[in-house]
Formats: structure tokens, C-alpha cells, sequence
């Protein structure tokens, strides 16, 4: 079983390994490169706790192969933060008391990330259903709707000033 | 969960994928958005030793109106489809269908080509592309050939698609004046396959006499069903509350459910019964421009 060579983007980091073809993209992350703030909740496609942007969209890395991602563009919960600034949306988790236990945090952050790209201002039944493939088992959900609509405003207060 | 060792192979052409079918049959299997894939692998219910990505291909992604048909390409993924101004106005049932099927993530890669040629009776699409009259595309390294999609669910996770071919394309013929469809799922979250999901799709005239009816079910038997009693007696007659009744009762008759632990047979045939009365309702809704 032949090995292959990918180069892949992760937070605008050019990374290239030799990847066995069954290597899934979230181990990819955590034994291969290290990055272990994407984690691994439930390993069947339902729970997003794995969730990153590839290529601006967010997407279950435990359901991708590591091989597919040669040539593309990869946001991780730890690309967020620039030049020891949170974003916004993690700000917003730690103003509203977005997490319990943190563990799906990783994967909010990422969807509710990825929701303010293309809609400044959600509503919260946009919110809800954004992020209805992450599954919080603390069920604070009310919170995490709240830190995004945190960072949504957060965002357009820096842009109009 | 790791999966069994396996080749891969991302060829960048149709004609290099369809070589490597060729090549290696039914010991092989096509990637596409991996979302019912992958984790079959991973549960080692699939044990492919060759994997043949053919998401490289480019063209197969493209969603356009051409020659009378709504020409899907296999790799549309169905948040394209959700996000399509088109789909939206002209095709609310395929709407419909794309954004209750598993979840936002999932639907960023998840792609149409996949959800019909995986042949889940469970997956959403079929239901909708049988109430459509659609037709699919296979291709191989002979040429293209049709179809319909009436005759391409054979049996359980089967297709009458043959092992060296790959399904490139949906067709949907563009509906007529007077049409509207529409697809119900009943589901227990978000992300979960259907209970019993149904799709209707009607063209009246303007005396408000059905011309055309197609109805799919998703979920209640081997093989996404295509209820034809149910069709036929719409057929010609005034859609009202008395025909859609009886069309719903037809529907729950045809129905094969099986019990899981999502319902008993008996209640999800009678789920087939509330939910195609409802399809249809709002498919008439919709034909006769009353609701978008």
C-alpha cells in the first residue's frame, strides 16, 4: 500500500508529510502535526467536535481523508487567535460563558466562525441552525448562541469605527 | 475508528477514472463527498482496496438548465444546492430535500451523485428524483447512457448501475407550467436519517385537473419506493382534500416499513399516510403559486 506526499495549508502554514491513504484528516491534525485543539468527540460523522475549515467551509475532519486535503487550504481552532489577540468569537465564548466543558468548543468556534464569513448579522434561529451539526453535551447551547451573537456584533462595532 | 488498509488514486480526468474502474471492478469504490463512505470504512463495512477519488475531476460539479433537462453534475455537493438561487425558485423540492439532509457540515461535502448511487434506502434524494421523473447519467469507458431513475434502485444499497461505470449526472426534466412539489421528512434530530420521509411533485392545468403526479418515499421499504397506484389515481383528477386522502391511503398500502428503533411498522406506515397528504397539500400549494 503505497504512502503519498501531500502538501497541504493549515493556518496559512505550508505542511507536507508522507500520509498512509487511511490516515483520516483529524489524526492528520493531532499526531502528525500536533495541533491537538481540533478534537475527536464521537468518530462517527454526528458530533463536529472535529470541525475545521477547509477551504473556508467547515466540514467533520474525522470524515475526510487526510490524502484529500493535498493542495488546499486548512483554518484550525488554533489559527484563530492572531498576534496573541482572540477573535472575536473566542472572546465572545469567554464574555457569554460559551463552554462547560470545552470539549466541543474547538468545533463551535469554527462553525460560528465560519457563519460570520458570509452573514454579518444572524439571527438566532441562523445561528441555531448553523451550527445543528455540533452537539454540545453540557447542552449550553443558550450560551453558545449568545457568544456568537457576541462576536457578530464585536465584528461590526471594529468595522464601523 | 480506523479504516482497513487501501490504494488510493485522485485521478484528474474522467477517462482516468473510468480506466482504473475498468481495471479494478468491484474491488474498487469511487470517493466523492466520503459522508456515508468514509464512515462505513471506518465501521469496516465497506473494505474497498482501491479508493478512486474522483473529486480532482473537474466539470462534474456544474448545476445548469440546459436542453430541457436541470443538468445536476454528480459533485454538486448539497449545500450548493441549498445555496442556489435557481434551485430555490424553480426546484423547491429539491430544496427541500438538500437541507434536511444530514447536517450543515455534512452537507458541505456531502454530494448528490453520492447520496443516489450509495442507494440507501434511507438517503433523501432518491424519494425526490422519483417524484420528479428524473434520470441519471452513467457513464463509462463506452460512452454515456440514461436512466430513469424509476429503474435504478434494483434492490437494497443496489443500483442498476454496472461496476465499470460511474454516475456523472442528474437530469431533471424542467417542469411544466401549473407545477410544484414538495418534500416532507420526519426525523428525530437533526443529522438522523428519516422516520419516513415523502416527496410530491404535481402539475395541474388551469382548470386545476392533475396532469402529472410523482410521488417517492424514502425510508419504508428496501428501495426508495415510487408509489405508481398513488400516481395513477391522481392522475386526471381535481387535486383536492378527497383525492390527496385516498392518494395518502394508497401510499400507506404500498409502503414496506420494517421496525427499528425509530417506530414501529404500523406507525411509520401511518406516517406515510399524514406526511404524503402533507407533501402533496403543499405541492399544490406551490403549483398554484400560493406559497413559494
Amino acid at each position: 500500500m503505497a504512502t503519498h506526499r501531500i502538501r497541504v495549508t493549515v493556518n496559512g502554514i505550508a505542511r507536507e508529510a508522507e500520509v498512509e491513504p487511511r490516515l483520516l484528516f483529524v489524526h492528520f491534525l493531532r499526531d502528525v502535526l500536533r495541533l491537538t485543539g481540533t478534537h475527536i468527540g464521537c468518530d462517527t460523522t454526528h458530533c463536529g467536535a472535529c470541525t475545521v475549515l477547509l477551504d473556508g467551509k467547515p466540514i467533520k475532519s474525522c470524515t475526510l481523508f487526510a490524502v484529500q486535503t493535498d493542495g488546499r487550504d486548512v483554518l484550525t481552532v488554533e489559527g484563530l487567535e492572531q498576534n496573541g489577540q482572540l477573535h472575536p468569537i473566542q472572546e465572545g465564548f469567554w464574555q457569554e460563558h460559551g463552554l462547560q466543558c470545552g470539549f466541543c468548543t474547538p468545533g463551535m468556534l469554527m462553525t460560528g466562525y465560519a457563519l460570520l464569513q458570509h452573514n454579518a448579522a444572524p439571527t438566532e434561529e441562523e445561528i441555531r441552525w448553523a451550527i445543528s451539526g455540533n452537539l454540545c453535551r453540557c447542552t449550553g447551547y443558550v450560551n453558545i448562541i449568545k457568544a456568537v451573537q457576541y462576536a457578530a456584533e464585536k465584528i461590526r462595532q471594529g468595522e464601523t469605527s | 475508528m480506523i479504516p482497513p488498509k487501501f490504494d488510493y488514486f485522485a485521478p484528474i480526468t474522467l477517462h482516468e477514472a473510468l480506466t482504473l474502474l475498468h481495471q479494478y471492478g468491484s474491488e474498487a469504490k469511487l470517493l466523492s463527498g466520503g459522508q456515508s463512505l468514509i464512515p462505513l470504512m471506518k465501521l469496516r463495512l465497506a473494505t474497498p482496496a482501491y479508493l478512486i477519488d474522483i473529486n480532482r475531476i473537474p466539470g462534474l460539479d456544474q448545476l445548469q438548465e440546459r436542453n430541457g433537462f436541470l443538468s445536476i453534475g454528480a459533485l454538486t455537493r448539497e449545500a450548493d444546492l441549498e445555496r442556489s438561487e435557481l434551485v430555490r425558485a424553480k426546484y423547491s423540492i429539491v430544496y427541500d430535500t438538500a437541507r434536511v439532509i444530514g447536517d450543515p457540515l455534512v452537507r458541505n461535502l456531502a454530494t448528490v451523485g453520492g447520496n443516489l448511487a450509495h442507494a440507501d434506502p434511507a438517503n433523501d434524494h432518491p424519494a425526490t428524483m422519483l417524484a420528479l421523473g428524473a434520470e441519471v447519467v452513467a457513464t463509462g469507458l463506452a460512452g454515456e447512457r440514461a436512466i430513469p431513475v424509476a429503474e435504478f434502485f434494483t434492490d437494497f444499497f443496489t443500483t442498476a448501475l454496472r461496476p465499470e461505470e460511474i454516475l456523472t449526472a442528474i437530469r431533471i426534466p424542467v417542469p411544466a407550467a401549473g407545477s410544484g412539489g414538495a418534500y416532507v421528512k420526519l426525523e428525530r434530530k437533526v443529522g438522523d436519517f428519516a422516520i419516513v420521509g415523502v416527496a410530491a411533485h404535481v402539475t395541474i392545468d388551469p382548470t386545476g385537473i392533475c396532469t402529472r403526479a410523482g410521488i417517492g418515499l424514502t425510508n419504508v421499504g428496501p428501495t426508495p419506493l415510487k408509489v405508481h397506484a398513488a400516481e395513477a389515481l391522481l392522475q386526471g383528477k381535481r387535486l383536492d382534500q378527497d383525492s390527496i386522502t385516498q392518494a395518502a391511503q394508497l401510499a400507506a398500502e404500498e409502503a414496506r416499513p420494517e421496525a427499528d428503533l425509530r417506530g414501529s411498522s404500523e406507525y411509520k406506515r401511518d406516517m406515510v399516510r399524514v406526511l404524503t397528504a402533507r407533501a402533496l397539500t403543499r405541492a399544490l400549494q406551490r403549483a398554484s403559486g400560493q406559497v413559494a
